[in-house]
């Protein structure tokens, strides 16, 4: 027989403080930096851990309760989208490689947010951070699983959805995301925190979310609309979190500022050139487009991130150095980034193909400084060629940068007839950058990127073909060793959209579904 | 340490010379021929001559521009990490002080592009 005792109900703050500052104890028998290794290294002075305010009053059960809400909603939407075919809604079949660009590109990195947030989570002595870090670092997990599984569904029906995980290891683009990402983890702790808590979740989130999620939803795609919103749901969490560290930091000791504003400077830079890819899949990819990259860029950064950092003045940090060379790139970055996709399709896990006269029309009314003048005249010569069968595949790897790893396909800050080159030396071999950024960010940390795994080197150092290919047998073809050692199949995942498998299969299906056919 | 570690953090690039088979990279760009978004790495052997690396790996590379074929290559100009530089034709790569992962560009005055719009 169960005993009945009259439960004692804890106050929310009580049961806040039991639940999360109560978990911590002061060891005895080990010492504390045995425990802690990861706390000193990089220069930053924290005084008194208590002084941690947490930013959301959550506890463990709580958290648990509401995601499990969330996750039900979630998938009773996604299964009504996969049974009713909802794939066959969107706007064209060319909007399904934003679709790609997302899980080859952005979902590998919420897996690495996991992890990374798990990691400095148990680096941190403070109960406080490290509570906020395990569940940030949950919700990493979740948005992964969420986008593979809504995401999946596409994989039943087009291409280019196959191999995700490999490709993200292996893929010549997607080396730009993991690359980024790889660098953050492999920081310290505090340096994680600014770079993915503030710099990527805080002052960056709002232009790589908002536009997939918007894009989604102007194209009529539902599934990806569907784990957008659950995903940004705990995004408001996280930018708490990455505000929070900032000033916790900061408050604590004034050595610290000049740590700080170098990691933001870096960082921000890092993350808008991950962003690139934003800017041309809002540019060019979306048939129904929301709104342009420029005008994102302005809104978000421009405008709510100079707040932010007018607001972040009184601790002493200024906006990060790159904003300047960022207002230069930006009636460009977009243009620039999809004719090197254009150029490069035939190496690509997704389509490309040559802007409409009506798009084209769009992008002059954008871009009244750079289109007309700088761009039309590429895709007016490249469609007329590919009218006449001459469609333009450059298959001559590019240069590369060594710190973000993009081809080297950015213009000098306010002359963008003229290719960026910049260069250093170290131990004897030469280096070369985008950017002046990218090559300061070398220079503070050359050991760390002479270890970089630039693709297009390793494709020529012979570590990019299937084992036992022979790169000395006549009539090698490496472009199509590359390709089977990525998984990619030839003729179907890459090349234009114009004449893809996805093209017909969609305007089968869409015919079936509509007309008596 | 130019980096900050907990221990001796120091590593071997990945890059080094030897990694590539008996060739070392050359970086080539064309000037205001934006069309090619960036500029070409070629894994090449030391001992090409520089008329080689012009007349047979350059072609087939820049070929589909329509400008190519009217370059006039008596009077391009030749840049090495952003100097003037003038190559000799008949002498190799490597006499021609061409080292792993140089950078070298060439201009064709006269010559700007589509519709002059440096692509």
């Amino acid at each position: 027989m169960d005993m009945q005792v009259a439960k004692k109900k804890l106050g929310l703050k009580e049961k806040y403080q039991v639940m999360t500052r109560d978990l911590n104890w002061t060891p005895t028998y080990q010492k504390m930096e045995d425990i802690y290794p990861y706390v000193h290294y990089e220069g930053i002075k924290i005084h008194d851990w208590d002084r941690w305010e947490d930013p959301f009053r959550l506890t463990m059960d709580a958290y648990w309760k509401y995601q499990a809400e969330k996750e039900k909603k979630l998938y009773a939407i996604i299964d009504a989208y996969a049974q009713n075919n909802g794939h066959l809604n969107v706007t064209d079949a060319r909007y399904i490689n934003t679709v790609k660009l997302f899980l080859t590109g952005v979902s590998p990195l919420e897996y690495m947010a996991h992890r990374g947030f798990a990691h400095v989570g148990r680096a941190f002595p403070g109960p406080g951070p490290r509570v906020a870090c395990l569940m940030q670092s949950l919700d990493e997990m979740r948005h992964f699983q969420t986008q593979v599984h809504a995401i999946s569904n596409y994989n039943k029906y087009y291409n280019g959805f196959h191999d995700f995980r490999q490709w993200h290891d292996r893929v010549w683009y997607l080396s730009v995301p993991k690359s980024f990402f790889d660098d953050a983890i492999t920081a310290g702790p505090f340096e994680f925190m600014v770079a993915i808590g503030f710099s990527f979740e805080y002052v960056l989130t709002n232009l790589l979310f908002v536009p997939f999620v918007s894009g989604a939803a102007y194209n009529g795609d539902m599934g990806t609309m569907a784990y957008g919103f659950s995903a940004q749901s705990d995004e408001a969490r996280h930018m708490t979190l990455g505000l929070e560290v900032i000033k916790f930091i900061l408050e604590q000791d004034p050595d610290n500022l000049p740590i700080v504003q170098r990691w933001i400077d870096k960082w921000t830079w890092r993350g808008y050139r991950v962003l690139t890819l934003v800017a041309m899949m809002m540019d060019y990819m979306l048939p129904k487009r929301t709104m342009s990259w420029k005008e994102a860029w302005e809104i978000y950064f421009e405008e709510n991130g100079g707040a932010l950092f007018r607001d972040l003045s009184r601790y002493g940090i200024r906006m990060p150095k790159c904003a300047e060379t960022i207002r230069f790139e930006k009636d460009h970055l977009s243009h620039q980034a999809w004719c090197t996709f254009y150029n490069y399709t035939a190496a690509t896990a997704f389509h490309t193909w040559i802007p409409t006269e009506d798009e084209m029309q769009w992008l002059s009314a954008k871009y009244p400084d750079s289109f007309d003048k700088y761009y039309r005249p590429r895709w007016e010569f490249w469609r007329e060629q590919a009218a006449k069968g001459n469609r333009f595949y450059n298959t001559t790897l590019p240069m590369l940068c060594q710190t973000c790893q993009i081809p080297m396909l950015f213009t000098e800050p306010g002359d963008p007839t003229k290719i960026c080159y910049r260069e250093t030396d170290y131990k004897g071999m030469k280096y070369h950058f985008c950017s002046d950024h990218c090559k300061e960010i070398f220079e503070h940390e050359p050991e760390k990127y002479v270890q970089a795994w630039l693709p297009v080197h390793q494709i020529y150092q012979g570590n990019c073909f299937p084992e036992g290919t022979d790169p000395s047998a006549e009539g090698f073809d490496p472009l199509k060793a590359v390709l089977q050692w990525y998984n990619v199949v030839h003729g179907r995942d890459n090349l234009d959209f114009d004449g893809s498998e996805d093209q017909r299969n969609f305007a089968a299906w869409r015919a079936q579904a509509t007309r008596n056919v | 340490m130019a980096v900050a570690a907990i221990r001796e953090y120091s590593f071997t690039p990945l890059d080094l010379e030897e990694k590539f088979h008996g060739n070392r990279l050359l970086y080539v760009g064309w000037e205001d021929h934006l069309m090619f978004c960036a500029p070409f790495a070629f894994p090449l052997p030391s001992s090409m001559t520089f008329r080689d690396l012009v007349e047979k790996v350059l072609p087939p590379v820049y070929g589909y521009h329509p400008d190519f074929a009217r370059i006039d290559w008596a009077a391009v100009q030749w840049f090495k990490s952003g100097q003037p530089w003038q190559p000799q034709w008949d002498e190799s790569l490597e006499k021609n002080g061409l080292r792993h992962k140089d950078v070298i560009r060439f201009r064709t005055p006269g010559l700007t592009g589509l519709q002059g719009s440096c692509s």
